[in-house]
Parts: structure tokens; C-alpha cells; sequence
């Protein structure tokens, strides 16, 4: 028996196995081939097209989608890969209204973009299904290169260099592969146990070895990677999350909203893991939604999601807001977290009203208080655990547009280098690139 | 509402929609249903001779050609006449004419070229009381390999003599349906009308193979593994068809013989459009098998709608409207100069127009870093392909100047009178003619 919406604390088990699995199921379901079909002959083929200015990997989109067109959904893939070769969770996860598909030029005509996103997944998914890996190793070169961090910089890094004939090591600190495409990102966006298995189908590539339990810092130092090979990229992400400065954060159901969502992506059974009946995620961007989101699907009554700005300076696409208030999320704005109330775990949440003109954020004084027996922080994640020595920009390890940073022989991508936004294809494209140039200075 | 009462060769239907002779019209059922939906005719499905039936293939019988989102485009077929016993048709037929008395009713006849073979089934058609024949010299596939059909339709010596025996033997109006797949289309129509017939219907199916199965390289429709050219219709041969009807409609030879269009009319504008070539009515096969036979409601709507709209008030008000406007291309206006012009407010910024211009064209479209398309009146023919690819209809236009401008392209001043290549310096004949 469910305990439901009302039960009080933070509890699991708040909806039926039934309704969890239907929650949590694929946000976009895959096309059949006839839809496939319909949605390729809407594309106009542009000349120049924006949608590949737009996307940060530079697929080749009006030639992929025409490949589907025609019939040949692997060759699309081929294409979309050559480019992306995480294009699978891409296909996914890619903030699509905000990159190709707001470009595409079917949305400034009638508003409805062709659906980039979906046809790309329909491409990647049917080459992916066939088991076989469309690329193959160069000669072996005899070069060895260190990654370190498996998200989807590294991977897209790791991939690369391995296809060019290198040798790779990727040190990972976790027990899985993925990165964020495993530990973050909603549920819902990549169900089926997708991140992992595009792990594994990236890996047939062979000439990639992945070291567990290794991380910098835990055994592992630059200077060591370094003298033991001949190059190294760094893709560790962003280890740490921003404190909220709030009175009363220590106390007990407060938490941040990246290990909850980790926590849910790793959970066997969603009946089991705990979420309030009142829930507030502090945040705007896209992990504030993801979580809130998460909870409310879990069986939360109540999720807001309070964020200290305007909804025009929301980090969340209009899509992803959308998307959270359709499945019951209340979204405030200009509010900002000043206390936590409880006696020893969390009863309510104090939140100011604030004025966000002109970039910098007010309080007004005023203050409102939301029942909240969960708060989840989604404040933003922070560097964490760089190497000294390493020269930064702002709080980010500063490098080149070919992913160099200041040491020599060492690059670094993905979202702990500086330089475009945190998004998955942002990182492989920033992973692909320094291969590149690993690549060009190996062969030198 | 515009009244779409028809009179073809004297026979009234309540609007020019009929229902071609095809697998729609092979039988009673079908067509009360047809008139009961609204058809104002129907041309019965081609009888053959007494005797065994026809036999048909057991496989498929159509292939198709489809557009976005499996419209369907083109749709050739296999099938032969009527397979159904002579003596059935014509109950049938007298049947259906006599519940229906306001619809028109043609019988489609194909008979082996012997004047015995026509005479023996005239009387017999003739006592059905239907209002006319037609006489199928069309048929590109299977009938033809056995001296029927377009065999006929290929030969004007053929056509001439059997619709002179149909004249003499059937009392009653003689319609030639004619076969596209020929040169010239005025020969066949010439000799039918020499032949003494009351009208030509046009076009019949063209030969033609839809597909290739890829697999096992069989052509489409495939019969174990092989195939056969079938005849072509729906939407794709709606232009071969229109300037089939056009050139009978402008010949000297052939001017004001009544025309009943067929090929590839799907809506009530395509009916408007071939009708504004010169026929009194159109016949529809393919749309009706693609969406039903309700699908006449919009044709009547539709084309009613826009008589209103151009204050027609019947349908031979504007019957071969366009005939005139049909020429030779040596008398088209040579100082006719238009220039391409795009509207930026509408564009959605593709860039297939300056792809198209570009590479296939006359380089006459610029593409700024804000993509931003803009034409070179400079470099401008006025070829209209970037209005042809233009994904937004209306967004490109094409604009005629005016007399007193200097074309960019050539430096010369528009002229308002017409001048055409048969007085153009250009043209060697031209100046043999001084």
C-alpha cells in the first residue's frame, strides 16, 4: 500500500510501483519509423543550416535527417556520431529548444521547430540497437594519453584519441562510467539504463581502459600523470556545490540536489528512496528542475521551486519550466532563502522577495514561509579539487579554444574548463576538440 | 451558391464531376453509391466483347508514388477492362440510368478493330438508355499487347475508322478517349474528329514504372518477381495532361471540339483549371480511390465557392477562358522583365533560394553573415526558381518592371510595346523575312 502524497516527513514509498514506473517513463518517447519519417520530410535541407551553427558539436544536421529520409537511419547516425559520438544522450538531454531546433528555421516560420532532438535519438537508437560500433582503431600509434574523469568530456576525449590510434587511461573516482549522464540529469530523460550502455557501446572501440576508484588527489597526482604519459586531459567536472548562506542549513532534511538526483539515477527500486510531502528546490537552472520535478513524480504534494531572479534570468529553458509546472511544479520567483526552520530537522522555509534590476539581487524585507520538510540546494556546482599549479579563469581551469591549459601537456574540457556553457554537448564537443589538438601534437 | 449544372454534347449532369471510367465504376454498387454521394456522372468501366471475361492478375495491381508524409502523387495500375460477364454490365447499367435519370451515364467500350465486333455491341449499350459512349483508345498496358486500346489510340488511321463504324451503328454521342503515349496529341484528336466524334476525353493513363524493388530488382507492381509497365495517373500528370487538352483546345483543326479533361484532378481548382483549357466536364479516378467517393463534395464546394467569387453564374462562363492565353513560345512578350523580389518580413531565412541561385543558377542572390537573402537585380534573370523552392508561399514574387526603367542586367530601357522572336534581331528567320 502507497503511503501517499499526505504522509508527513520524508518517506518512501508515497506511490504505487505502477505509477512510479509510468512517472518515470520516457519523457519523449521514441519515433516509430513512420513518424521518423514524417517529421524528415519537414526539413527544408537549408543551405548554411542554423540548426548546425547552433549545435555546439556541429552535426550535420539537414544531411542526417535526409539520410533518414531516404531510409538509411544508420548512415544518419554515422553522421550524427563523426560528430558527436555521445550523440545518443544528446539526442536526449540537449536543451533542444534552446540550441538546433530555436535555430531551425521551421520555428521562425510557424513556431514548430522539425524535431531535431527526436530524429537524432531515432538515428543513434537504430544504429545502437544493432550492437556494432560504426568505427574503427587507427594503427596502433604507440602513445599513451591519461584521462581523467569519465563524464562526457572525457569520453568524447578518450573516444577520439583511442579512434586516432592512441592508447587511453581514463581515471575515474566512481564506481560507474557516465559522469552526469549517469549521476545527474532526470530520470526520465534517459531511462532504460541508456548512459550506461552507451558507455559500454563507446568502449567497443577498444584501446580505452577504465581505472575505478581513481581520482586525483586519492593516490592520483598531476605531476605523476604527467611523467607517465605522453598527454593529459582533465574532465573531473564540478565537485562542489555552493553553500545557500541561509540560517538553519545544517538542519536535517536540507540537502543537495545533485546527490538526490544521483541518488534516484542509481535507486533499483524508486518505491524505496524517500522524498518530503513539502519540498522547496533553491536554484534556477536545469538541476533545480530536475530535481523538483523528480520529487513531485516520486509522489511529493507540494514542490516549488524558489529562485532568486526573474524568470526571464532563469537558467532553465522556457521548456524545461514548462515542463515542471505541467507536472504540478509551482515556480516562485524573486525569492531568496533566509532561514530554515525546525526544531533539528527541517518544518519550513523562510524565503525573502527580492528585487533583480539591473543584474544584482535586493531584498525587499518582505519574507514568506513554505511548509518544507525537504529543501533541496541547486545553487550551482563549484570547482573542486583542481590541481595547483593549474592557472584559472574565474573558478574555472582556464583554457585555449583548442582545450590547452596552462600547464604544457596538459588539456582540459567539460565543465571544469572555462569557455561555453555546462551542457553534456558542450563537453564532448570541448572533449573532441583537445583530441584533436592532443592529436596534432603527438603526430608532431 | 453558383448553379454547376452541366450540358455536355447534350447530356445534363448536375455538375462537370464524373467519375472515370475505372475500377470505381465497374459495377452497381459502386456507382449508386457515387451518385448518391453526389457525382454528377459516371464513364462505366470498359466493357469488352461477349464471350469469356477478361482475366486479370492475381497480385498487385497498382504502384504508387508518394510525397511527404506517403501522399499519395502517382498510381499506375495493371488492371485490364471489365472482368465481369458482358450481359451483368449492361443489366446493371439500364438499371442505374433509369434510378438516376439527372446523371450522366457513358459507357467505356473496348472491342477488337472489327466493324462486325462494334456493331454486335452498339444495339446492345444502346438499349441499357445510357447517354452516350466512350471509347477507350487509352489503355497503355496488357489490352494493347492484343491490338486494343492505345494500340488504337496510337494509330489515327484507327481511330478515324472505328469512330466512323460507332457513328453509323449508335445513335447517340461518340466520345474518344485518347492515349498520351504519343508524340503528338493532335493527330489522334484530328482523326477523331474527322471520324465524326461528338468529343474527346483526355488524357488516358501514360505507360510507366513506379519502382524498382531493390531486393530482388523486380519492377513495381511485382507478379512473382516481375513486372509490367502499368498506365500512370493521380496528381503527376496533371500538367502532361493540361497541355494535352490545351493544344487539341488552340489546333485550328480541332477548335471547339467538346473536351472532357482527365488526369490528375483532385480538387475543385483543378477542375477550374482544366476547364479553363476547354472541357465541359472533368473525370476523377485517382482522388476517388485515394480518399472516397465523398471527396466530390469539396470539388462542388469549392469550385462553386469561387464561381461566386468571380461572379460566374454557370460553368460555361468561363469554359476555355485560358485557350486564348496559350501560345507559341515565339510569341511570347520578349520585353516582358520582371525581377525577383523577397520579402525579408516573410522570410524564414532557409537560404534554398540562394542555394538554388547559386549553384544551379544565375548567382543573383546575396547572403550576408546575418543571413540576410537579398537578390541582384544586376544579375536577375527572372528564371522564378527561387519562388519554386521557396518554402514560404507569397515570401518570393516576381515583378514586372516598368516601361522607363533601365534593366540593371542588360542596361537597357523597358519597353512597353511587345516585340516576340519572330521580329528579334536574334533570329536568322527573322532577318531572312527583311
Amino acid at each position: 500500500m502507497a503511503q501517499g502524497q499526505m504522509a508527513p516527513g520524508i518517506v518512501a514509498g508515497r506511490l504505487s510501483s505502477d505509477e512510479l514506473a509510468a512517472n518515470f517513463d520516457d519523457l519523449h518517447p521514441a519515433y516509430a519509423p513512420h513518424e521518423a519519417a514524417v517529421a524528415a520530410d519537414r526539413c527544408y535541407f537549408c543551405y548554411d543550416a542554423p540548426c548546425q551553427t547552433a549545435c555546439p558539436t556541429e552535426i550535420d544536421i539537414p544531411l542526417f535527417i535526409r539520410q533518414i529520409q531516404t531510409g538509411h537511419p544508420e548512415a544518419a547516425a554515422r553522421t550524427i556520431l563523426e560528430q558527436n559520438i555521445l550523440g545518443g544522450m544528446c539526442a536526449r538531454v540537449c536543451p533542444t529548444e534552446t540550441l538546433c531546433e530555436e535555430a531551425c528555421v521551421r520555428e521562425a516560420a510557424e513556431g514548430k521547430p522539425v524535431e531535431i532532438g527526436r530524429l537524432q535519438r531515432y538515428a543513434t537508437d537504430t544504429l545502437m540497437a544493432r550492437g556494432v560500433h560504426p568505427f574503427t582503431r587507427a594503427a596502433s600509434t604507440g602513445k599513451r594519453v591519461a584521462v581523467v574523469g569519465a563524464g562526457p568530456a572525457g569520453l568524447a576525449c578518450a573516444h577520439r584519441l583511442a579512434m586516432l590510434g592512441h592508447d587511453v587511461v581514463i581515471h575515474e573516482a566512481r564506481p560507474k562510467a557516465g559522469g552526469l549522464n549517469e549521476f545527474g540529469i532526470a530520470a526520465y530523460k534517459a531511462t532504460g539504463g541508456f548512459a550506461g550502455a552507451e558507455v559500454d557501446w563507446l568502449l567497443q572501440i577498444g584501446g580505452i581502459t577504465v581505472e575505478q576508484g581513481s581520482a586525483l588527489g586519492q593516490g592520483l597526482t598531476l605531476d605523476a600523470l604527467r611523467a607517465d604519459y605522453d598527454a593529459v586531459f582533465l574532465s573531473i567536472g564540478l565537485a562542489g556545490v555552493n553553500a545557500l548562506r541561509a540560517a538553519g542549513e545544517d538542519k536535517d532534511g536540507v540537502r543537495d540536489a545533485v546527490d538526490f538526483i544521483a541518488e534516484l539515477r542509481q535507486a533499483g527500486d524508486l518505491s524505496a528512496l524517500p522524498v518530503g510531502r513539502n519540498v522547496v528546490v533553491i536554484g534556477g537552472g536545469m538541476t533545480a528542475i530536475d530535481a523538483a520535478v523528480q520529487s513531485k513524480l516520486l509522489g511529493a504534494e507540494n514542490v516549488t521551486v524558489a529562485y532568486r531572479r526573474s524568470r526571464a534570468e532563469m537558467g532553465a529553458s522556457g521548456f524545461e519550466q514548462d515542463l515542471a509546472a505541467s507536472k504540478g511544479v509551482r515556480l516562485m520567483f524573486n525569492v531568496m532563502p533566509v532561514a530554515v526552520h525546525g526544531n533539528g530537522a527541517a518544518v519550513e522555509i523562510e524565503l525573502e522577495y527580492t528585487t533583480s534590476a539591473g543584474g544584482s539581487v535586493t531584498g525587499t524585507g518582505e519574507t514568506i514561509r513554505l511548509a518544507a520538510d525537504q529543501v533541496f540546494k541547486a545553487i550551482g556546482q563549484t570547482l573542486e579539487g583542481a590541481p595547483e599549479g593549474l592557472e584559472l579563469d574565474g573558478r574555472k581551469i582556464k583554457v585555449d579554444g583548442a582545450g590547452r591549459t596552462s600547464v604544457p601537456g596538459v588539456w582540459a574540457g567539460g565543465d571544469c574548463a572555462s569557455g561555453g556553457e555546462d551542457l553534456t554537448v558542450t563537453a564532448v564537443a570541448e572533449g573532441r576538440d583537445a583530441a584533436m589538438d592532443i592529436h596534432a601534437q603527438l603526430s608532431a | 451558391m453558383a448553379d454547376l449544372k452541366t450540358n455536355f454534347l447534350g447530356i445534363e449532369s448536375p455538375n462537370p464531376f464524373w467519375l472515370a471510367s475505372a475500377p470505381p465504376t465497374d459495377k452497381e454498387y459502386n456507382v449508386r453509391r457515387a451518385f448518391e454521394a453526389g457525382w454528377g456522372g459516371v464513364v462505366w468501366k470498359t466493357l469488352g466483347s461477349e464471350g469469356p471475361p477478361v482475366v486479370n492478375v492475381n497480385g498487385p495491381r497498382y504502384g504508387a508514388i508518394y510525397g511527404a508524409d506517403r501522399r499519395l502523387l502517382g498510381l499506375n495500375n495493371i488492371e485490364l477492362i471489365t472482368d465481369r460477364p458482358l450481359e451483368t454490365n449492361l443489366e446493371e447499367i439500364a438499371r442505374v440510368k433509369a434510378d438516376y435519370p439527372d446523371r450522366a451515364v457513358i459507357v467505356s467500350i473496348m472491342v477488337p478493330c472489327e466493324e462486325a465486333e462494334w456493331k454486335a455491341i452498339l444495339p446492345r449499350v444502346a438499349e441499357t438508355g445510357a447517354d452516350g459512349i466512350e471509347l477507350n483508345f487509352g489503355c497503355p498496358h496488357g489490352m494493347s499487347e492484343r491490338g486494343m486500346g492505345a494500340a488504337v489510340g496510337q494509330v489515327p488511321e484507327y481511330i478515324e475508322m472505328v469512330t466512323r463504324w460507332c457513328k453509323t451503328h449508335y445513335d447517340k454521342p461518340v466520345i474518344v478517349k485518347l492515349t498520351p503515349n504519343i508524340t503528338d496529341i493532335r493527330y489522334p484528336a484530328r482523326a477523331a474528329k474527322n471520324g465524326g466524334a461528338d468529343a474527346v476525353s483526355l488524357i488516358n493513363t501514360i505507360s510507366s514504372i513506379t519502382s524498382v524493388n531493390l531486393d530482388n530488382f523486380s519492377p513495381e507492381p511485382s507478379i512473382d518477381g516481375k513486372g509490367s509497365h502499368g498506365g500512370y495517373c493521380g496528381p503527376a500528370v496533371k500538367p502532361i495532361a493540361m497541355n494535352m487538352v490545351a493544344e487539341i483546345s488552340r489546333d485550328p483543326e480541332t477548335q471547339g471540339l467538346p473536351i472532357s479533361g482527365i488526369g490528375g484532378v483532385t480538387t475543385w481548382r483543378d477542375a477550374a483549371e482544366f476547364m479553363s483549357l476547354g472541357c465541359g466536364t472533368v473525370q476523377v479516378c485517382t482522388a476517388a480511390m485515394t480518399y472516397g467517393f465523398r471527396v466530390v463534395e469539396e470539388m462542388k464546394s469549392g469550385l462553386s465557392q469561387w464561381m461566386d467569387e468571380k461572379g460566374y453564374t454557370s460553368v460555361s462562363d468561363f469554359v476555355g477562358r485560358a485557350v486564348p492565353n496559350v501560345t507559341d513560345w515565339q510569341y511570347l512578350n520578349l520585353n516582358y522583365i520582371a525581377k525577383a523580389k523577397i520579402d525579408q518580413d516573410q522570410c524564414i531565412k532557409c537560404g534554398r533560394c540562394y542555394a538554388a541561385c547559386e549553384d544551379t543558377s544565375h548567382q543573383a542572390i546575396s547572403m550576408s553573415e546575418e543571413r540576410v537573402f537579398e537578390v541582384m537585380d544586376d544579375e536577375c534573370v527572372a528564371c522564378n526558381l527561387c519562388v519554386d523552392v521557396c518554402p514560404i508561399e507569397g515570401c518570393i514574387s516576381m515583378v514586372p518592371m516598368q516601361p522607363g526603367e533601365t534593366d540593371p542586367r542588360t542596361g537597357k530601357v523597358v519597353q512597353a510595346d511587345y516585340a516576340n522572336w519572330t521580329t528579334h534581331p536574334n533570329n536568322p528567320m527573322a532577318r531572312a523575312a527583311e
